[in-house]
């Protein structure tokens, strides 16, 4: 059931991209092209997602549980790191260079642009970089707490 | 503002939200793409079918809507392979490091009032809005 429930999300999520356009890059470009031909739609689409999603979530929250699961995972963290930061920042850059985030990327699969198709295999492989890279800075924590007990 | 869409834009978006709303009644989710790609590639974790259902729904929304008439415009991608390799390369790893992308930040968490998602949001805006002026008006690509 849970698996039905997220297969409908996805599907009505990806309608309201389709319809607001924003599976379309040139249309999130012009979004961001403040300086030229600017095209304030995408304002527009996330207003009007966030008119429903705040109301929708604080029904939500209301309830004990989910429908389907035991427990609700709500976000928890309230502190403003720099990986936050840096992180907003790349992923500002690559928006910018293509006008593609990953909602849209994904969706635009369908159309077996090979354009498309490279970008989130290159999308794909940077979230496996940022994965190798916690592992591996994870364990050098590790050695290094061991060298210091050793050294103590 | 030639371009500009309102209505259609108001109605996409609401879209999104009731998605977002519906996801965390029946599953307790957020509907952040990044975070689900990323649940989706990790063969080790538990959310991995539930993504992978978000994601194909995702994929096949465009389908669904053609038998209603309404066809997905293919998409243009101007820009060489070089660009289009490293931008990929950057939303994936910025958004990992960043804790979320535009759904996950900028609709679900907004909609929580999250001060990290509200600081990331105009973080990310404004990076690319920066970028794209830079590309267009002073670059000139």
């Amino acid at each position: 059931m849970q698996l039905l429930a997220a297969l409908v999300c996805g599907l009505i999520f990806g309608w309201g991209l389709l319809i607001s356009h924003m599976v379309e890059p040139t249309k999130v470009i012009g979004f961001l092209d403040i300086f030229g031909a600017w095209d304030p739609s995408l304002a527009v689409i996330m207003a009007a997602a966030l008119v429903v999603s705040s109301v929708g979530f604080r029904l939500v929250a209301a309830r004990q549980r989910p429908v389907l699961t035991a427990q609700a995972h709500w976000p928890t963290r309230t502190d403003v790191d720099q990986p936050l930061v840096t992180g907003a920042i790349l992923f500002g850059v690559g928006w910018g260079l293509v006008g593609l985030c990953p909602g849209p990327a994904l969706e635009n699969l369908v159309m077996l642009s090979p354009r498309v198709i490279v970008f989130v295999v290159a999308m794909a492989c940077g979230m496996g970089l940022h994965r190798i890279w916690q592992e591996w800075r994870s364990e050098a924590k590790v050695h290094h707490a061991a060298e210091s007990t050793v050294d103590g | 503002m030639v371009n500009f869409t309102p209505i259609s834009a108001s109605v996409g978006g609401m879209l999104i939200g009731v998605a977002a709303t519906l996801l965390m009644l029946f599953n307790g989710r957020v509907a952040g793409i990044s975070g689900i790609l990323a649940a989706c590639l990790n063969v080790k974790g538990s959310d991995m079918g539930c993504s992978a259902a978000f994601i194909a729904g995702l994929i096949l929304a465009p389908m669904t809507a053609s038998f209603v008439g309404y066809l997905m415009p293919p998409p243009q991608m101007p820009g060489s392979w070089g660009i289009i390799v490293i931008a990929g390369a950057l939303v994936g790893f910025g958004t990992r490091l960043g804790g979320g992308c535009t759904s996950g930040h900028a609709v679900c968490g907004i909609a929580r009032l999250s001060v990290r998602s509200i600081v990331a949001t105009a973080i990310f805006m404004a990076t690319a809005i920066v970028v794209v002026a830079l590309s267009r008006h002073v670059l000139g690509v």
